[in-house]
């Protein structure tokens, strides 16, 4: 983790021991330390409740951060009321003004700071073309459909050119397909302005497809914070792994720990090489995890992890088949086999050896 | 139709209907599909129907037929009031003998008769209304009518009374003749016949019922507009507090509802009468003496702090359920694009609450102008509002016509305001809750 994590001394956004209550009783942000660079997009990541929404909420001022600080361009921030933040921010539900026209709602920050009336117009027809609603700017927010809201939404947060943006769930109402376009807009928008955003999201496939890194969020606690294909390959932890893609799990015990690697023992007695990552000493409990796709069916004989299965199911996905296997005692063991014009053909019930290289098993965390 | 069976028959072609398989036309067909379905849902709406008929359309109806309608000549004096209508009434001379005789004949079975409505002191009371100290003029003369066995009658009428020889007297009478008048409408709105039957404003001592109207109309203003001022902030707290908090608080605006409007009126009494809580509490704090009590009950001031009270919870509740659906991210996103507080307050979030706003208004605004109990109770002589009038006219003169013509007036009034302000505002924009 710490090979990872860029620790800049010039970092934009800064959280130092953020911690967040709203009853007194429960922690909603425990501890929370992040650093984010200029022009960095950065998104949080994490299940229903962990605090997401509240981190952004105090890093724009809407909620006081019970202890802790936070620093927007080495500045403490705490005591700055909202206003004067200069953060632009788009809401889940785009939070368009009702009563104004498209083009009144992008006017309304350029009003606030003053601008004059030639110059907001010049800004408010930019801007719509930049997201690709020139025509739009005479309707009410009602009139348009939710993608074209959505990017309204984004020019409103974009049009008084803030250094920072922060997106709470933009996406989250719209349908599939319009959805990864306007990922692909925001991201376009990003590399384009050089505005630092930070996002958020539980959509995996957003937060991987989108982001410089991700912060993936669990009760509270970022539990891992890293680029997106580090965040997969070397998951930190066992919850990490399980949230990011599909991960097969088995559980056991370490007899032996030498390097990187570790030899763990599985309930039905197996000996498994793994890649020690969360682990310390023989005799730890462990859960190990390994990526469907990494694991071959009828390996080589020089792998060294080889291991028997049953096949209990077949799912003909077109580019590759979904095996379902019973694997050590874990009968929802997934296996992906590519499609290939030259693979053996598999059939239910069939015994059959699989294997995978020691480094793609991780050696994570017990969980239940 | 030969050509049902043709696949193409449900194609909409522009010479022919749309037709299905059976080929009948697909308009009628889908109403005869669906016309049960709509008699069903007709007969659930009947009790209603009937309901808002008796209860609503026909008091209605009847008062504003009331306020012209005016049946007392003739049902007293049916032949004379058919009679007179020959006389021109611009020939500056008294009817004919034919007409005396008639009317004194009339008056000679109005006498014997008991009915209610049909005597001569009815008839008294009803152009008493216009030519006031007329009556005993009618009660006497019916009384000696009796005595006159024969013509000329005119002589024998002007002997009982000279006053018969007055041509307005007979104009009045003539017009008094109609089954239908204007005399009460004028009289609601300080105006009258003169006595060559052209339309006048009243007497100076006698124009009460417009001062009175715009005084109700005004204080209705004041009490709305009291009662947005109080309503704004309360209803904005009951909308952002946490659902507990709020729903306990709206128990409280509710209350008054659960109590009799007349203990809540009371109540103001109490508190507010000079040897009141109020009173008796700033004596004691000093800030007025003993002698300087404030009389703040039996005038304006008392109809219009016990009517803010007891209208407020119609201004709370529809500003409530429109605050209650902004959510709170319209300020936060108005915040966190520069604004102020107030600048956002005054630019996002008010012009979101104006459908409660106008909702609330109009139903105040409604419900005070045709307010009765809490002004008869608190009002004295100085704050009491139209509908008091109309009272004392249904019960204690028993000028009905007149309480009805008022009553229309209120009418047309509300009417007026109510169109204006769909004009302004737009009643589709309204919400109630
Ligand atoms: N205003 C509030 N008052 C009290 N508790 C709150 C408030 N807002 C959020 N919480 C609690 O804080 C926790 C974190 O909420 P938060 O909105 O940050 O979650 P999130 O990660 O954004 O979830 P989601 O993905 O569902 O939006 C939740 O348990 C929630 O119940
Ligand atoms: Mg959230």
């Amino acid at each position: 983790m710490n090979a990872e994590k860029q620790v800049t001394d010039n970092s934009y956004v800064r959280f130092e021991n953020v911690q967040k209550s709203y009853d007194g009783e429960i922690l909603v942000v425990k501890d929370l330390n992040l650093d984010i660079g200029k022009g960095e997009f950065v998104t949080m990541l994490g299940p229903s409740g962990s605090g997401k929404t509240t981190c952004l909420m105090m890093l724009a001022g809407f909620e006081p951060a019970t202890h802790g600080e936070i620093f927007l361009n080495n500045r403490p921030i705490n005591t700055v009321p909202p206003n004067k933040r200069g953060i632009g921010m788009v809401f889940q539900n785009y939070a368009l003004f009702p009563h104004m026209t498209v083009a009144e709602n992008l006017a309304f920050p350029l009003q606030v700071r003053g601008m004059n009336k030639s110059e907001q117009q010049d800004r408010v027809k930019r801007v719509l073309e930049m997201v690709e609603l020139p025509q739009m700017g005479g309707r009410r927010p009602a009139q348009l459909s939710g993608g074209q809201q959505q990017r309204v939404a984004v020019a409103r947060a974009l049009v008084f050119e803030p250094d920072l943006v922060l997106m709470d769930e933009p996406l989250g109402a719209l349908d599939k397909q319009l959805r990864e376009q306007m990922q692909y807009e925001i991201k376009h928008i990003h590399e384009n302005l050089g505005v630092t955003i930070v996002y958020v999201t539980h959509d995996q496939t957003e937060a991987l497809t989108m982001s410089d890194r991700v912060a993936v969020f669990d009760d509270g606690v970022i539990q891992q914070l890293s680029a997106p294909d580090s965040l997969y390959e070397n998951p930190q932890n066992s919850f990490v792994a399980q949230f990011i893609g599909e991960n097969n799990k088995l559980n056991g015990t370490v007899e032996k720990v030498s390097g990187e690697l570790c030899t763990v023992r599985t309930e039905d007695g197996s000996l498994i090489e793994a890649h020690k990552v969360n682990v310390d000493k023989a005799g730890d409990k462990t859960t190990l995890s390994l990526r469907p796709e990494r694991v071959e069916i009828d390996p080589p004989k020089s792998m060294k992890n080889t291991i028997e299965g049953t096949i209990e199911e077949l799912i003909y996905l077109g580019d590759h088949i979904r095996v379902r296997m019973s694997v050590a005692g874990n009968d929802d063991f997934i296996v992906k086999v590519r499609n290939r014009a030259d693979r053996r053909p598999l059939e239910e019930k069939q015994k059959t050896r699989i294997g995978w290289a020691s480094m793609d098993c991780k050696a994570l965390d017990l969980v239940a | 139709m030969s050509d049902t069976a043709l696949p193409n028959t449900n194609i909409a072609q522009p010479d022919r209907p749309l037709v299905t398989a059976d080929g009948i036309p697909l308009k009628q067909k889908l109403a005869r599909t669906t016309r049960t379905m709509k008699l069903r849902a007709l007969l659930l709406t009947l009790p209603l129907v009937f309901f808002v008929f008796v209860a609503f359309v026909i008091p209605i109806g009847q008062m504003l037929h009331r306020a012209v309608h005016n049946p007392t000549v003739s049902e007293v004096a049916p032949n004379f009031a058919e009679a007179i209508q020959d006389w021109d009434a611009d020939s500056g001379e008294l009817p004919s003998e034919q007409i005396f005789e008639i009317f004194v004949q009339d008056l000679v079975t109005a006498r014997q008769n008991r009915e209610v409505g049909k005597t001569v002191g009815n008839l008294a009371t009803r152009i008493n209304y216009e030519i006031p100290g007329s009556r005993s003029l009618f009660t006497s003369t019916a009384r000696k009518a009796g005595r006159i066995e024969q013509g000329p009658y005119k002589e024998a009428l002007l002997e009982i009374d000279e006053d018969w020889g007055d041509i307005h007297l007979w104009r009045t009478l003539q017009r008094a003749s109609n089954n239908y008048t204007l005399a009460f409408m004028l009289a609601a709105v300080d105006m009258q016949y003169d006595k060559d039957g052209d339309i006048v404003q009243a007497n100076e001592l006698y124009r009460i019922y417009i001062p009175i109207l715009l005084k109700t109309i005004g204080l209705s203003a004041l009490i709305t507009f009291l009662c947005f001022l109080i309503a704004y902030p309360v209803s904005y707290l009951l909308s952002t507090l946490p659902l507990r908090t709020s729903n306990l608080l709206m128990i409280l605006v509710l209350l008054p509802f659960w109590t009799s409007l007349l203990v809540r009126t009371s109540a103001w009494i109490a508190m507010l009468q000079t040897e009141g809580i109020i009173n008796d509490i700033m004596v004691f704090l000093g800030v007025i003496g003993d002698d300087g009590r404030i009389q703040m009950i039996y005038n304006q001031t008392g109809t219009v702090i016990s009517m803010v009270h007891i209208l407020l919870p119609f201004m709370i509740l529809p500003l409530y359920s429109v605050m209650k659906t902004i959510p709170p991210s319209y300020m936060r996103a108005a915040r966190s694009m520069g604004a102020t507080q107030t600048y956002a307050f005054f630019r996002v979030y008010f012009p979101q609450t104006t459908p409660g706003i106008a909702a609330g208004t109009l139903l105040v605004f409604i419900l005070a102008i045709g307010y009765y109990i809490t002004p008869a109770l608190v009002g004295g002589s100085d704050g009491i509002f139209i509908s008091n009038l109309i009272a004392d006219h249904i019960k204690k003169t028993l000028n009905w016509s007149l309480g009805s013509a008022l009553a229309a007036i209120l009418l047309v009034v509300v009417m007026t305001l109510y169109w204006l302000y769909n004009r302004l505002v737009g009643v589709d924009k309204l919400k109630f809750g």
